[in-house]
């Protein structure tokens, strides 16, 4: 299987050289980004077609990152839901425990081939940062990553992580200190150092060819669940969930899926504390279509096209915008965007905690927690696939703290 | 005030000209817009501002307010004041959530002006009402993120109804430009793109084909503020443009001191000065001080570019 998607036949053919899912993507930043972008859309092009380019990334994925991830039955949560049978897809057992690795090894290989000497990303969670700064000690790139000063405090061991892989981490002190503002930033550092600098977007957002190609790296995930299901149960599952920040496990999951008409795909974005304005960030299910971080997708934003404040619990779906390809899928109706709100989703993590002996991501907790509702309405004998997005060690601390214990780290 | 640069008579509205100085001794300019390459080019007040500029020799200093900071009527007298102290074109920033070509001056201004609760309909009721005692025509300073939720030919009607003349949209580039490119012509608004010092040589065409009332020319590969240095290669950058398009040329991002105006004005047609403003205008609580300050800067800077053509 390559790393890449080359001539994956059920994959659909978007985006179009313009960038654009139907309507969706394109291309709205300042024309300083424009060579940069160029180049990076030719470069991954030819990357893909580069036997050797596969190879490597290939090889990194399998004894780097301990790719495939495996495919798990979830029997005891299974029964709790009493209905089909949960699986997950293990992201969380890659190193550096989430899916985002699978995009940084990508985007790092590729910042390599265009001789760019210096890499910065932005986080919400952490997770994107870590696996950027990973990437990055290991090819021995200097690395800046830009986090929302919120983000900085409830995600502490992720900062102390990629600091002790040797990134400089830079808390944003501007809007509202997450991962909207933390892109904010990386761009403004991109605009200044583009022409040594590659800006490793951490999801299916931004400017073309961002969304194309984090889904391409992250359809890993997918390609390996379709076939694993294949071997396993020698049938692929009658629904697949994942949660939705950005977009790139979502997009990484169901991408290989897509032309497959009898897999139900469903996203879980973060219903926050109500569907009240300010309360939630979930753009697909209450926000409109819009520009935003430079491409056109549904995103939250007032009548006059300023950005809306968000709310999650979670930091890696705390953001107001969404891939451009989620916002086709939703339109096109192959893929059904629900939401999932905080409490839910914290009671979620501490199920799954004690149920599977598993602790998953608070951002991952959402889909489970649609999974088990969706699974609940459905037979024994058919199959929920869920994107187990990350671990959740990094949420420990800001649980207790939200449940009045005492921080455990 | 005998420094004034391109200060005439008159006042805008509709971003047409009601009454101004006479342009008719300039019939050279007037042969340059008929054969420019492009068959139907929109003709603002922008383009009117720059023929008499052409014709009398002069540069074209153009200030960047941020509208709605620390609120819309100090905005509009910022304005008055930029005008009668002999600015030739107005910029009018209309403050965004996430302005992703800033750097920290108007971002914190656009914060402000938003936390302030401006909204769009207030800054063109503040314009509309301000325009008539401006002698210089205004463009507006926009996301495109903004201009695509009104609805790009909305955004151009209510523009052009409260009195601006042409819009500047830092995030749209050629490629996407289309629909409102023709909008624009269709309703003689100028469409000012702008080039970088990123931007192919071969694209700087494009990108001039696509402009109308001038072209804005990013003197740094980096966001807007204040700068000691400029790069070494602009003055080279601006002259390589200047041969091939007649369309102004105007240089922004990073323009602080006298000093770089006198070094840029002999090679642009106009100068854009943000953030040094915008942190004047901020800097001081008492709105009159602030003003002063910015009209203290802005005298000084009319006087260097004067001295410098
Ligand atoms: C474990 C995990 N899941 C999901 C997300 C959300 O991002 P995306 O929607 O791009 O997968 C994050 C983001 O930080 C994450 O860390």
């Amino acid at each position: 299987m390559s790393a890449v998607d080359q001539h994956n036949p059920s994959a659909s053919h978007l985006p179009d050289k313009h960038g654009r899912f139907g309507d969706f993507g394109g291309r709205f930043v300042p024309e300083t980004l424009t060579r940069a972008l160029d180049e990076l859309e030719s470069e991954y092009e030819s990357a893909k077609k580069d036997p050797d380019f596969q190879r490597q990334l290939d090889e990194l994925l399998k004894s780097f990152v301990g790719r495939p991830s495996p495919i798990y039955h979830a029997k005891r949560l299974s029964e709790k839901a009493g209905g089909a049978q949960i699986w997950f897809k293990r992201e969380d057992l890659n190193h550096t425990g989430a899916h985002k690795i699978n995009n940084t090894l990508g985007q790092a290989l590729l910042t390599i081939r265009m001789g760019k000497q210096r890499v910065i990303a932005e986080t919400g969670a952490g997770q994107h940062g870590v696996a950027t700064a990973t990437a990055c000690a290991h090819f021995g790139l200097p690395c800046v990553v830009y986090m929302g000063a919120e983000d900085v405090r409830r995600q502490k061991p992720n900062v102390f992580s990629m600091k002790l892989m040797g990134a400089e981490v830079c808390p944003v002190t501007s809007g509202s200190k997450t991962l909207r503002d933390a892109v904010n930033e990386a761009m403004r550092d991109w605009m200044a150092s583009v022409e040594n600098t590659h800006y490793i977007i951490g999801s299916v957002i931004g400017p073309h060819p961002f969304p194309m190609m984090v889904r391409d790296f992250q359809s890993v995930i997918g390609r390996e669940a379709r076939q694993q299901c294949l071997d396993v149960m020698q049938r692929l599952p009658d629904t697949v969930v994942a949660c939705v920040g950005g977009g790139s496990n979502a997009a990484g999951m169901f991408y290989p899926f897509i032309e497959d008409s009898e897999v139900e795909l469903v996203g879980v974005e973060a219903g926050g504390l109500s569907s009240a304005p300010g309360q939630n960030a979930s753009p697909l299910t209450h926000g409109m279509p819009g520009v935003l971080h430079g491409s056109y997708s549904y995103v939250l934003q007032d009548e006059d096209g300023q950005t809306a404040p968000v709310h999650s619990v979670s930091a890696g779906l705390d953001y107001p915008g969404v891939g451009p390809e989620h916002s086709y899928w939703k339109d096109s109706g192959r893929v059904r965007y629900t939401e999932c709100q905080d409490g839910q989703a914290l009671e979620m993590f501490d199920t799954v905690a004690r149920t599977e002996g598993i602790l998953p991501a608070l951002e991952t907790s959402h889909a489970i927690a649609k999974a088990m509702e969706i699974a609940g309405e459905m037979d024994s004998h058919q199959v929920v696939l869920v994107c187990l997005s990350g671990r959740g060690d990094k949420d420990a601390a800001e649980i207790a703290r939200l449940k009045g214990l005492e921080d455990p780290t | 005030m005998q420094s004034f640069v391109g200060q005439v008579e008159g006042h805008y509205r509709d971003g047409v000209r009601l009454s101004s100085a006479s342009f008719s001794q300039t019939p050279s300019f007037s042969l340059i817009i008929l054969t420019h390459p492009q068959s139907k080019l929109p003709m603002s007040a922008i383009d009117d501002r720059f023929s008499e500029l052409r014709a009398q020799n002069r540069k074209a200093f153009i200030p960047f307010v941020t509208a709605g900071d620390p609120n819309l009527e100090v905005t509009a007298r910022a304005l008055k004041l930029l005008s009668a102290s002999g600015c030739a074109i107005g910029e009018v920033g209309i403050p965004y959530s996430d302005p992703i070509a800033d750097g920290p001056v108007i971002q914190a201004s656009y914060t402000r002006a938003l936390d302030a609760g401006t909204k769009l309909h207030d800054i063109f009721a503040m314009v509309a009402k301000t325009i008539p005692e401006l002698s210089m025509p205004l463009v507006s300073m926009v996301s495109y993120s903004i201009i695509q939720r009104i609805g790009a030919e909305a955004y151009l009607q209510q523009a052009k109804a409260a009195g601006f003349s042409g819009a500047i949209v830092p995030d749209l580039l050629v490629e996407e430009a289309g629909s409102l490119r023709s909008l624009c012509r269709q309703h003689d608004f100028s469409l000012i793109h702008l080039v970088t010092p990123t931007t192919p040589r071969e694209r700087m065409l494009r990108i001039a084909e696509s402009s109308s009332g001038f072209i804005y020319f990013v003197s740094v590969t980096g966001i807007t503020g204040e700068r000691n240095e400029l790069p070494s290669d602009l003055l080279d950058q601006v002259a390589w443009l200047r041969e091939r398009t007649e369309l102004p040329i105007c240089i922004g991002f990073g323009i602080s001191t006298p000093e770089h105006v006198r070094r840029l004005a002999p090679v642009a047609d106009g100068l854009i000065v943000g953030s040094a403003i915008v942190r004047r205008l901020s800097e001081n609580q008492d709105a009159d001080r602030a003003l002063a300050n910015v009209e203290a800067l802005v005298r000084e800077m009319i006087d260097a570019m004067m001295a410098a053509c």
